[in-house]
């Protein structure tokens, strides 16, 4: 591979790959929310004491519904949000605090495909343009070093041929070349997590697979660690071994995707997997068993467990009390939810059906 | 046409004319939907599904280059009315449509109680208060609290704006309801909460819905029927049992094959390629470069062969089927 974008000012020595390449601690990420521009009325709270740790090329996905605080947690992860409590380990060195020359180096480290590849590039710079600007950013001054690694990224995302492309701007190209140009532009310098932040949910069927099948080429060529995020459980097995279930700012369940799909453990979970529809003629026939409402206000959640008033498991007196802890009723399968306080192993069927 | 027969699209066209020529956004379109049903309309981006629920309402923009065909409602051709007629007669009273993208698109300073009512008192002549009663009764169909009639949209979420949008295609209780991609930007349990409510008016009120979409999972959670258009044109029509478990055309059959799934062990694949310009469409089958049981015969354009009755406009199906007859070659209706 090419040369180093810079010297590693921030790396420490005597990481190997049993470190965690990111280790997040009792992450808190809250909003706060002002009148007038400044008097303090109270907080959103996105990112509600979160804990986990990513592997040096392991692929984990979060999936939860619109605002529960996916992209809050990632772009914390980016340092383009700091921790509002908590910290953010990368190779065992606190981040949460980098500025300057460090933190430049640090977003080199991690590659960033953000939701709406059509808000995502830059509409007056051409391909070319968009693809050098990261380069020159980092310091790599050789003009051609860098036409060979925006030639060689461009190759990795089957934007080909490349000369066809180079000076396209991003209008003239699909929603599915676009989202090769953002992908490209986030593997540009060589890093070693990738955050995707819902790559595929605005392109089309046959888009979508073609792009989840290039993400994972990439994970596995070159080692990398991804965060895949996403709503639709139905892609989760592509390129992630473990999936985390997020719900209004809180990780409900966390575990190995086979085990998810076999055994939800978390209502909410069920729900998720209750609500995915598979292509089938029977299912005009009949309702879905799905929780009525939508989820909570992060500025005032539900007190006790966040999800008890769309719960059907909802036991009066505890889960409108307490907040649930972490369980881990069957090993590497972690849940917050009073269900399983007893030592109970699967979800408890519902009599009503 | 028998009596069950609610609409029915005979060789509906609108192109769009641009600088760089005609768009062929809809292209001899047949299309029948009998009563109390959903025809799902299922393809890619920039197939024609709004253009052709567009085209069905004559809600047309200005730049229309051809607009002709047959919109026979119960029999009778709503593309003879005028459009003033059309608009007293038809829109709204007889057929309504949630636009794509509608939660978007409610009036930002009408509350939304006022909003569901509007299309109550301008076509059914109701008065405000009798209006205002009925948009009530329709959030409550919905799943809208009835405590939002006096919300603006700011104050709704997607979810929400996305119910009031149905509730007020629904207020004139009109036959047939056009539904352009009703879920695509919600959530899922949102997705399935609208869902369950699109079922129900359905099972309650015998209403019949044309529903737009590219999201082919969600789609079977309503359909009857299943057309499937692929580059401005209907290259299959099949009842959604069929469909759902063996497709006719090869494009349908990539597409399902596109879906990812829950369980099991099949791997998505995607189709290589994009589909061609509606521009200067090929001459030949519009699907055949992207298409991997393509022969010789699929330069030429095919006809639309009738396969257990259904129709599939496919050269593989030429042997043991009768083509339909149409008037897309251009010759027209002789009568
Ligand atoms: N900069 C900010 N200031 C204030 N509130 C914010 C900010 N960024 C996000 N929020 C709020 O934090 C919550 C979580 O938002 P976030 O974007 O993380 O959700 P998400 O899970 O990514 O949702 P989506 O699926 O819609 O992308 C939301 O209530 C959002 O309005
Ligand atoms: N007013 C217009 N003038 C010119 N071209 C148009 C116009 N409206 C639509 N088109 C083109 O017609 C084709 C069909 O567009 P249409 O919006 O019907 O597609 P669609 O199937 O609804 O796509 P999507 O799933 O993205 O909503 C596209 O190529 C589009 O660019
Ligand atoms: S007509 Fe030919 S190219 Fe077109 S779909 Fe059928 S087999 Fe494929
Ligand atoms: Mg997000
Ligand atoms: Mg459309």
């Amino acid at each position: 591979m090419t040369t180093d974008v810079q010297a590693n000012p921030a790396a420490n020595p005597a990481v190997d790959e049993s470190t965690p390449l990111i280790e997040v601690k009792d992450l808190h990420v809250w909003f706060e929310l002002k009148k007038w521009g400044f008097s303090h009325v109270g907080w959103v709270r996105a990112v509600d004491n979160v804990n986990f740790q990513l592997k040096h090329g392991e692929a984990i996905a979060i999936v939860g519904e619109s605002g529960c605080g996916k992209s809050s947690l990632m772009k914390t992860l980016l340092l383009l949000n700091r921790p509002h409590k908590g910290q953010v380990i990368y190779e065992g060195k606190d981040i949460s605090n980098l500025k300057g020359k460090d933190l430049k180096w640090y977003r080199s480290q991690v590659g960033y495909v953000q939701q709406d590849p059509y808000g995502a590039l830059p509409p007056f710079m051409p391909v070319h343009r968009i693809l050098s600007e990261p380069l020159v950013i980092n310091g790599v001054k050789n003009k051609k070093e860098r036409e060979e690694r925006i030639r060689q990224a461009m190759e990795e995302v089957a934007l080909t041929p490349v000369d066809d492309f180079l000076n396209k701007y991003p209008h003239m190209l699909s929603g599915g070349q676009q989202q090769r140009v953002v992908i490209a532009r986030a593997m540009i310098l060589e890093p070693k997590l990738l955050v995707a932040d819902e790559p595929v949910s605005m392109l089309d069927a046959s888009v979508r697979v073609e792009i989840l099948r290039l993400l994972r080429k990439l994970q596995e060529q070159h080692n990398l660690s991804v965060m895949y995020i996403t709503h639709d459980l139905s892609t989760v097995r592509f390129f992630s071994e473990r999936i985390f279930v997020m719900y209004a700012g809180k990780l409900v369940e966390q575990t190995h995707i086979e085990k998810l799909l076999n055994n939800p453990l978390h209502p909410y979970t069920v729900a998720l997997l209750t609500g995915t529809s598979v292509p089938d003629a029977s299912n005009a026939k009949h309702l879905k068993h799905v929780p009525p409402g939508e989820p909570p206000s992060l500025v005032n959640p539900p007190t006790g467990c966040r999800f008890h008033p769309r719960c059907e498991h909802f036991i009066s007196g505890k889960c409108d009390v307490q907040e649930p802890p972490h369980l881990e009723p069957l090993p590497g399968h972690i849940v917050n939810c009073w269900l399983y306080e007893d030592g109970r192993t699967s979800y408890p069927k519902v009599a009503s059906e | 046409m028998n009596d069950n027969t609610l609409l029915k699209l005979e060789d509906l066209v609108l192109y769009f004319k641009t600088s760089r020529g005609e768009v062929q956004a809809v292209d001899h379109v047949n299309l029948e939907l009998h009563k109390n049903k959903a025809v799902v309309i299922l393809g890619e981006s920039g197939c024609g599904k709004s253009s052709m629920a567009k085209a069905i309402l004559r809600l047309l923009p200005r730049n229309v280059g051809q607009y002709h065909g047959k919109v026979l409602l119960e029999d009778f051709d709503v593309m003879s009315l005028s459009d003033e007629e059309f608009r007293r007669q038809v829109r709204w009273v007889k057929m309504s449509m949630v636009p794509q993208a509608a939660m978007n698109a409610l009036n930002p300073v009408l509350r939304a109680g006022e909003q569901v009512a509007e299309p109550a008192m301008i076509h059914l002549g109701m008065d405000k208060e009798e209006a205002l009663d009925l948009a009530r009764q329709m959030f409550e169909n919905v799943g809208v609290p009835v405590d939002f009639l006096t919300r603006y949209p700011f104050e709704l979420s997607g979810g929400m704006r996305q119910r009031v949008a149905i509730a007020m295609a629904l207020i004139t209780k009109p036959q047939l309801i056009v539904l352009d991609e009703p879920t695509s930007a919600l959530d899922l349990l949102t997705q399935a909460n609208i869902m369950n409510v699109l079922k129900t008016i359905k099972w309650e009120t015998g209403t019949s819905y044309i529903l737009i979409t590219h999201d082919i999972a969600t789609s079977s959670e309503l359909a009857d029927e299943v057309a499937v258009m692929y580059a401005g044109q209907i290259v299959e029509i099949n009842d959604a049992e069929s469909f759902f478990q063996e497709p006719l055309h090869p494009y349908s059959q990539r597409l399902m094959a596109s879906v990812p799934r829950l369980y099991g062990d099949e791997e998505p694949d995607f189709i290589p390629g994009r589909p061609p310009s509606l521009l200067n469409p090929p001459t030949g089958c519009r699907f055949a470069d992207r298409c991997h049981l393509r022969f010789d015969k699929c330069d030429e354009e095919p006809p639309t062969f009738i396969v257990d009755g259904h129709p599939v406009k496919c050269w593989l199906y030429e042997k043991n089927h009768q083509a339909v007859e149409s008037a897309a070659t251009g010759t027209g209706d002789a009568s």
